[in-house]
């Protein structure tokens, strides 16, 4: 680019805010807005097709039945139901250990302390999620150091530990964020340690624990590997999602049931919009 | 405050219990990597280096292991144009859909890594393979900067909130156009943040596997990708468990360099 073209192009984008903006959006939006939407929208569209029963062949005419079928037949109502069972488990597991550990992090540890316990919690983040399952399928194996085998209790407490520190982190800021007057406030006031903790600290901290259980909850539900890892037989819904597309080679239907795990996560998310949670992510 | 001692007590236990749960999974698959036991029985009856030394020289984790450097680091540099080019727009600019924008950075996160896998699966083989693009590399590389961009976009969007633009508009009142600027006054300002998101994304993509699933094809084979197919192996299993031995080791490095670029702070992905 010669000099001269160089500064006209300068000074033009410098007058042209709009222009300067859709240069910036152009390439991003192409690939998020127009890919990547594209290729959700055509996934939930393609949930109306069916397959030719004998050829295995795409029929795209619309039809409802994958849904009926998801609504209907019992296998997959047990599923669905299994997997938000284990979702609420996780997140109820994280919440207990997540929330005294927080707890003593923001409010009786000494600042340096507190640094070096943050890092200790971020640190497994880092560590891989397959290394981290691999673990405990060793830990629980029926000669391993536990030995307790495995199966759907495996798979809860394998989740619980791969998301814990997704709990603590959110609940940690939350709980940083609460001043130390009100909690002396409460205590001036004659409340002891279990009234403050009702009347003041959870409260304030619950849209913390919102957050943190939307990272528990999500991942929970849309999670197929670990359950292959240390689950034995037990199916969820990412397993049929998984087993229809691989094996079965049945993309409309992997697509109707990949619709029911968002559509809880919505329904989740609209839920706790007013408790201020979204903001604290 | 007013906690009883009995209180304070079981907080600081809650704490170290805590702790001991998260950190005692990841040592016992170290210790097992030295292992001599070849089913990993417990206690651990001998010590022995031969794991590592099998693991070192076996071609497949070494193979894996390019290819996940490979496709982090594609991913990692379409992640770092992208994610900068939507901060500087969702930062400096105001217009209708702004939110909408941002929202559409967290969805690939957000969703079931499932959902995004099979999508994509199912556009590059109705999109690509017509033009006789396979799965492979490319498509790994596309489907890992998807999700990788918004971890460049938190980290240059929180970089430039803080900066403002008063030190730009200098720049330009002294008599630098648009380029100048950039290269003198905004791109150092915000290298730092660059490198903290561009790490993130490098470990997002290096540690992915059900996009990976979906998205490699037969020819690829990244780490976790061999890690799975290898997990259920028996004979396979001492070298499995010594790449998951390196890969928590290897786990922190990146928490020391995001402790020294950023100088602290919760920086989650």
């Amino acid at each position: 680019m010669t000099r001269a073209l160089r500064r006209r192009l300068a000074a033009f984008l410098h007058r042209h805010a709009g222009v300067r903006l859709s240069l910036l959006l152009s390439a991003p939006m192409l690939w998020l807005g127009v890919a990547y939407l594209g290729a959700l929208a055509a996934l939930f569209l393609s949930a109306l097709w069916s397959t030719d029963t004998f050829t295995g062949d795409l029929v795209k005419e619309v039809t409802w039945a994958n849904f009926q079928e998801l609504l209907t037949a019992e296998v997959y109502r047990t599923i669905t139901l299994r997997s938000v069972g284990v979702a609420a488990a996780v997140t109820l597991i994280d919440l207990v250990i997540a929330f005294p550990m927080a707890f003593a992090m923001a409010k009786l540890a000494s600042p340096r302390a507190q640094r070096w316990l943050v890092i200790a919690v971020l640190t497994p983040l880092w560590a891989s999620y397959l290394v981290k399952a691999y673990a405990w399928r060793v830990l629980l194996s029926s000669d391993g150091v536990l030995g307790w085998g495995y199966g759907l209790t495996a798979t809860v407490i394998t989740l619980s530990y791969l998301w814990l520190p997704y709990m603590i982190l959110p609940i940690y800021a939350g709980l940083e964020r609460l001043p130390n007057s009100l909690l002396e406030a409460a205590g001036d006031l004659g409340a002891r340690g279990w009234r403050t903790f009702r009347t003041v600290v959870w409260p304030l901290a619950f849209p913390a624990v919102i957050a943190g259980s939307i990272f528990t909850f999500s991942l929970s539900l849309g999670d197929y590997i670990t359950v292959k890892i240390v689950g034995g037989r037990s199916q969820l819904i990412g397993n049929v999602v998984y087993d229809n597309i691989g094996a079965a080679g049945n993309l409309p239907f992997a697509a109707a049931v990949a619709t029911v795990p968002v559509v809880i996560m919505l329904v989740y998310l609209a839920a706790v919009r007013r408790t201020g949670a979204l903001e604290n992510l | 405050m007013n906690l009883s001692r009995t209180a304070r007590a079981t907080l600081w236990a809650a704490l170290a219990g805590g702790l001991a749960v998260i950190y005692v999974p990841l040592l016992v698959v170290l210790l097992n990597s030295f292992n001599a036991d070849r089913t990993f029985g417990w206690p651990p009856t001998g010590f022995t280096l031969r794991w590592w030394a099998a693991a070192w020289n076996s071609t497949g984790v070494r193979d894996a292991l390019w290819t996940s450097v490979q496709a982090g680091l594609g991913a990692t540099a379409i992640a770092l144009v992208l994610g900068t080019m939507v901060a500087f727009a969702v930062q400096r600019y105001s217009f209708f859909g702004r939110d909408a924008v941002s929202l559409l950075i967290i969805l690939p996160i957000a969703l079931p890594g499932i959902v995004t896998g099979i999508a994509l699966n199912n556009a590059f083989r109705t999109v690509l393979e017509p033009f006789g693009v396979g799965l492979g590399m490319f498509t790994v590389v596309v489907g890992h900067a998807t999700f990788c961009v918004v971890t460049v976009y938190n980290n240059v969007l929180a970089r430039l909130r803080r900066l403002g633009a008063s030190v730009e508009e200098a720049s330009a009142d002294l008599g630098a156009d648009a380029f100048t600027t950039f290269r003198l006054v905004t791109f150092p300002m915000m290298r730092s943040a660059l490198l903290a998101g561009g790490l993130l994304a490098f470990a997002l993509s290096f540690d992915e596997i059900i996009v990976t699933t979906f998205t490699a094809g037969a020819g690829v084979k990244t780490l976790p990708l061999w890690i799975f197919e290898n997990l259920f192996r028996p004979n396979q299993a001492p070298v499995v468990n010594v790449v998951a031995a390196a890969l928590i080791v290897l786990s922190v490095v990146p928490i020391y360099l995001a402790q020294r670029l950023s100088g602290g702070g919760a920086s989650a992905r």
